[in-house]
């Protein structure tokens, strides 16, 4: 207690002090980083955890994308479960000014068993919660059709052969928390309906739902004995694995915030060890002092870490405030995403962030507080008597340890986590080793450098471990801003350029073969460029060889879906000209053989080989085909493309729907509605929309991880004050001689001025370096488009961190300038 | 007188010396190593001092004082040799068990003052209070400030106090917990010779009120004339 009361006073004067302000200060920026993620998190967790029921529309789903047995139904109703029944599709509907791809959901009566739509009478108006679905001849519809087709409650919408009445506009619905690929609203209609339609026909890709709710007991046996029944293509959803890949999106998306929140704790860890190890050298006489007086060594690393715990704690819960603020800044930055409000957010990410910020106390004040137990008495006496210091691999070991476990759990994932400290370790090594190379190259500059340039450039070295932490911890934040702001800007536009200008625009999916003269007809009519139609047959992989193919023999999860769901299938004579030949020989013309030819990717992930024979079961009846090509497919240029192609002969007795692409160009967009009123059944995708939906989710998802890398910058700027603090009394004695002996306050602001401008452009110069490196390897290893050298990012990087650095070391360093000599000596000493 | 009771009065005188003892030293030598050689800066020293006396140790620079001193005080520990305070074996002690004993029976005043720049007066003079565990530490420091003529200068940090100031502020940190035993480290090394005799005439105010030992290490003529003994230190070896 005493020791605690000793502390605290001690603390008082001593947090005036610039490294306990450092210390607090990078507690709460890594703190802040770090909530601010966990804040968010838990809100979107906590919104599909409310809406777990919702999100289902009942306490169980059967999903299947066959018709579900009859059975299933019976089953949930002789246990006395109420049951709705769901078909969603994709479809064009049309209004009064034009053609929409729309996402149809036709359900049954009852639907939804849990929770109510919302919906409106007109996009101005509040929305009201209705009981309930769509009664038969209504649809409900989402808000952006009002604007894209013109229609409005009371107009009629024409649904493939129906022509259906409007009667809600839907603001949100029960079963869907995000809205992330939000190209196609909703229109909600009534299962009654569906048959008048035509739609589902041939090829649809139609997904099927049970929905059941009721007793607890009731549902748990009909969800074991519907499990137990389940053939391919079947799964049963609960509450638990609702929107089970929303959820595994939103996890990855959390990690990886995360990790970019981890890098402001890694350098926020360097301003911590800086400050700590200062305030420990300052302590060092008062410990020997209070030795002397009858403290024993226990009382000296008590009152010591008292006053590093109470730092902590107070930066830990600043920290913890502004992750709470900052954190709707992120919901702001990812608001498109939502549909609902999201809650409030739970206490844990706090803990966790206060949690973050002691383990860095721990590591990185550990050794400076053993450091000062064991200083000598002698002390006292003798001041030239060293302090034994503690090996800094061992002492510091023990932080490397906690921020290595620290990244691991935050990436979830011991073999992500590894990569993540190993990247970690590589980044920071990099910049490290180029830091220490530049201030090698500027210090020899100094030779020709003048008056108080010379001065600043040989402190510059004369700091060299000091000014290459600087560089570094500034270099990597600076570069992560580069890399989202100007690059991916830059990336984005090269990437959109490259698309060639004839390139497709549009699909139509869904045509019927007996449709296909029509469609041919229709495009000739209008003068457009009669398309290339493909032929799509739906076909489940039974077998790779010998090997019966099933979903749990995969780890891969793309995988695992891919054998689970339903492959298009087309048949070609011709290699398709944005298709390439990489394993194996495309048939020839007269090659009767039954054949297949698979692309590269999913042959990989598959496990495909040239010589495998692949069967399938298409509508029920099994056939089998030798493998004889691989092909390389360019997915970007859009045009139809396929996983597996067969030879001619193969698939042409089964059930086919055919898909085609073609370009419109702005003004044109009339033809949309046109080819739908004319095949009411064929559905038109907007690549354009898709194209900017991308790049708006791009841009949000940017957006947010920008917003964390401010908190890196910010880490950056403490270490760059935390260096400066290290190094204050030297600059003010220093500063002191040197006024003393005549130099000005000008010379002595330029000779600052020299060291913190080389710091900074060092650390642009590392920043734009890292960036252009990483930008070559983004464009040409992952979009696939030549890189192109800009002199903005180097100009940008050099500008921005010799500026900032400059400005920030200045305010930094004024003491050491301002003040008057002898009260600046009498202050050290 | 027989030659056995003379042998046991004499035995007598000797015990009953011991018992008035404050610092006991028996063959006490110091050596360092340096890369070309053994170094002894304390060569088997053996004197005591009395309770209640003043004692200046006296020497020219680099003859040892300051590591006599750092021996007697239990701040450094000796090659060979015993140093007993208050019938206390210093060096049977561990670290700790040192720093207690100081608590309980020793005050320090340096040469550089040695305050702790982060407390006021007040609370540099409270500090081996509060360490000692006394409960009445801010009354008590203040009394002892006040007899120091610094009543007035409580709530002053040790920059915002004169270098006279400073010093004044050590002793009564030093007599704040009425040691039996006061050393003193070049108590007037860093101030005028105006504001070092105030000082000193502190010191033996405080001696004489509170019937602490005074040990003090200076090479200030004036000063060590002022103590009823000295103790000389030649290149390690000491006279007592």
């Amino acid at each position: 207690m005493r020791t605690l009361t000793l502390a605290w006073r001690m603390l008082r004067r001593n947090a005036h002090s610039g490294e306990a302000r450092v210390l607090a200060f990078a507690l709460l920026v890594a703190v802040a980083a770090t909530t601010t993620v966990g804040f968010f998190a838990s809100r979107v967790q906590a919104a599909l955890d409310q809406q777990a029921n919702e999100l289902l529309g009942g306490d169980l789903v059967v999903i299947g994308d066959q018709p579900l047995p009859l059975s299933y139904s019976e089953r949930a109703r002789a246990a006395g479960l109420r049951v709705a029944e769901t078909r969603t599709f994709p479809s064009m509907v049309s209004g009064p000014s034009g053609a929409n791809l729309a996402e149809i959901k036709a359900v049954s009566n009852g639907f939804p068993l849990r929770g109510r739509v919302q919906v409106t009478n007109s996009p101005t108006e509040r929305d009201r919660e209705v009981e309930g679905g769509p009664a038969p001849g209504t649809v409900w519809i989402g808000l952006p059709l009002v604007a894209r087709i013109g229609v409005e409650v009371g107009s009629p919408l024409k649904v493939g052969n129906a022509t259906l009445q409007v009667v809600n506009l839907i603001t949100r619905e029960p079963d869907s928390v995000l809205d992330y690929f939000g190209v196609a609203p909703r229109v909600l209609m009534n299962l009654a309906d569906l048959e008048a339609t035509g739609l589902v026909q041939v090829g649809s890709r139609v997904g099927y739902r049970l929905i059941v709710a009721g007793e607890p007991s009731a549902i748990a046996r009909f969800d074991r004995d519907t499990r137990a029944a389940l053939t391919r293509g079947q799964r049963v959803e609960g509450v638990r694995d609702a929107r089970s890949e929303v959820r595994v999106a939103l996890e990855r998306a959390q990690r990886f915030l995360g990790l970019a929140a981890l890098l402001s704790v890694v350098l926020a860890s360097v301003a911590v060890a800086l400050a700590a190890r200062r305030f420990s050298m300052r302590q060092t006489d008062g410990a020997a002092v209070m030795r002397c007086l009858g403290a024993s060594q226990a009382d000296i690393f008590r009152i010591n870490a008292w006053q590093f715990l109470v730092l902590a704690v107070l930066g830990c819960l600043a920290g913890i405030v502004v992750g709470f603020l900052a954190q709707a800044g992120l919901a702001r930055a990812l608001s498109g995403f939502f549909q609902v409000v999201l809650p409030a957010p739970g206490p844990v990410p706090a803990a966790q962030g206060a949690l973050i910020g002691l383990v860095l106390v721990l590591g990185f004040t550990l050794p400076p507080l053993l450091r000062l137990r064991n200083v000598p008495t002698l002390r006292v006496l003798r001041s030239d008597v060293q302090v034994a210091e503690p090996s800094s691999l061992i002492a510091y070991g023990l932080g490397f340890a906690s921020l290595a476990t620290l990244i691991v759990w935050q990436a979830g994932d011991v073999k992500l986590g590894t990569i993540a400290v190993g990247g970690f370790i590589v980044a920071l090594g990099a910049a490290a080793l180029a830091g220490l190379g530049l201030i090698a190259a500027v210090a020899r500059l100094r030779a020709t450098a003048s008056g108080p340039w010379r001065y600043g450039l040989a402190n510059l070295r004369r700091r060299t471990g000091a000014s290459v932490v600087q560089v570094v911890a500034l270099g990597l934040g600076i570069m992560a801003m580069l890399l989202l702001t100007l690059v991916r800007t830059d990336l984005i536009a090269t990437w959109q350029r490259s698309t060639p200008p004839d390139m497709a625009n549009r699909f139509a999916i869904n045509i019927q073969t007996d449709q296909l003269t029509a469609a041919r007809e229709f495009f000739a009519e209008r003068g457009l460029k009669t398309p290339d139609l493909y032929p799509m047959v739906r076909g489940r992989l039974v077998s790779i060889g010998d090997r019966a193919v099933s979903p749990t023999d995969f780890q891969d999860q793309r995988a695992r879906r891919l054998v689970e769901r339903e492959f298009n299938l087309s048949w070609a004579a011709k290699l398709q000209p944005d298709n390439r030949i990489i394993a194996g020989k495309w048939w020839a013309p007269d090659d009767r053989d039954p054949q297949f030819s698979v692309e590269e990717g999913i042959a990989k992930t598959l496990g495909i080989r040239v010589g495998d024979t692949l069967t399938w079961d298409v509508a029920g009846s099994r056939f089998g085909a030798r493998v004889t090509s691989l092909r390389k497919v360019e997915w970007d240029s859009f045009k139809a493309n396929f996983f597996v192609i067969a030879s001619p002969g193969v698939l042409e007795a089964y059930p086919a729907s055919w898909i085609t692409s073609f370009r419109l160009e702005r003004g044109q967009e009339r033809v949309v509605s046109e080819l739908v009123s004319r095949l009411p059944n064929v559905s038109v995708i907007d690549l354009t929309a898709i194209m900017e939906q991308v790049q708006r989710i791009t841009d949000q998802v940017s957006r947010a991880v920008e917003f964390v890398f401010l908190f890196a910058i910010a880490a950056g700027l403490v270490v760059l004050f935390a260096a400066i603090t290290t190094t204050q009394d030297e600059r003010i004695f220093e500063g002191a001689v040197m006024r003393t002996l005549g130099a000005s306050r000008r010379q002595l602001t330029l000779a600052q001025l020299a060291e913190f401008l080389a710091i900074g452009f060092l650390a642009g110069l590392v920043a734009a370096g890292g960036a252009v490196g990483l930008t070559m390897v983004l464009a040409e290893r992952v979009l696939g488009v030549p890189y192109v050298f800009s002199w903005t990012v180097p100009l940008v990087g050099l500008a921005s961190g010799g500026l900032g650095v400059a400005i920030a070391g200045l305010l930094g360093t004024r003491r050491a300038v301002g003040s008057p000599p002898l009260a600046a000596i009498r202050a050290v000493g | 007188m027989n030659a056995i009771s003379e042998a046991f009065t004499t035995q007598a005188a000797a015990h009953d010396a011991r018992a008035t003892d404050i610092v006991r030293v028996e063959g006490l030598t110091k050596q360092v190593s340096t890369p070309d050689h053994d170094l002894t800066i304390v060569r088997d020293a053996t004197f005591s001092v009395a309770a209640g006396e003043t004692v200046a140790v006296v020497g020219a620079s680099g003859s040892g004082k300051s590591t006599l001193l750092g021996l007697l005080a239990g701040l450094d520990v000796p090659s060979s040799g015993k140093v007993w305070v208050d019938g206390e074996d210093l060096f049977a002690l561990d670290e700790d068990g040192r720093a207690r004993l100081r608590g309980r029976l020793v005050g320090f005043v340096f040469q550089s003052f040695q305050l702790l720049p982060s407390l006021t007066a007040l609370e540099n003079v409270m500090l081996p209070l509060e360490l000692a565990g006394a409960n009445d530490a801010a009354a008590r420091a203040r009394q002892v400030l006040a007899e120091v003529g610094l009543a007035e200068r409580l709530g002053h940090y040790p920059r915002q106090l004169s270098g006279g100031e400073q010093q004044r502020v050590a002793v009564a940190r030093a007599f704040a917990t009425e040691p039996k035993l006061l050393f003193a480290d070049e108590p007037t090394g860093n101030l005028d010779s105006a504001t070092g005799a105030q000082v000193i005439d502190l010191l033996f105010r405080m001696n004489r009120e509170h019937g602490t030992t005074l040990v003090l290490v200076t090479h200030d003529a004036t000063l060590a004339g002022r103590c009823a003994r000295r103790i000389t230190i030649d290149a390690g070896v000491v006279s007592a």
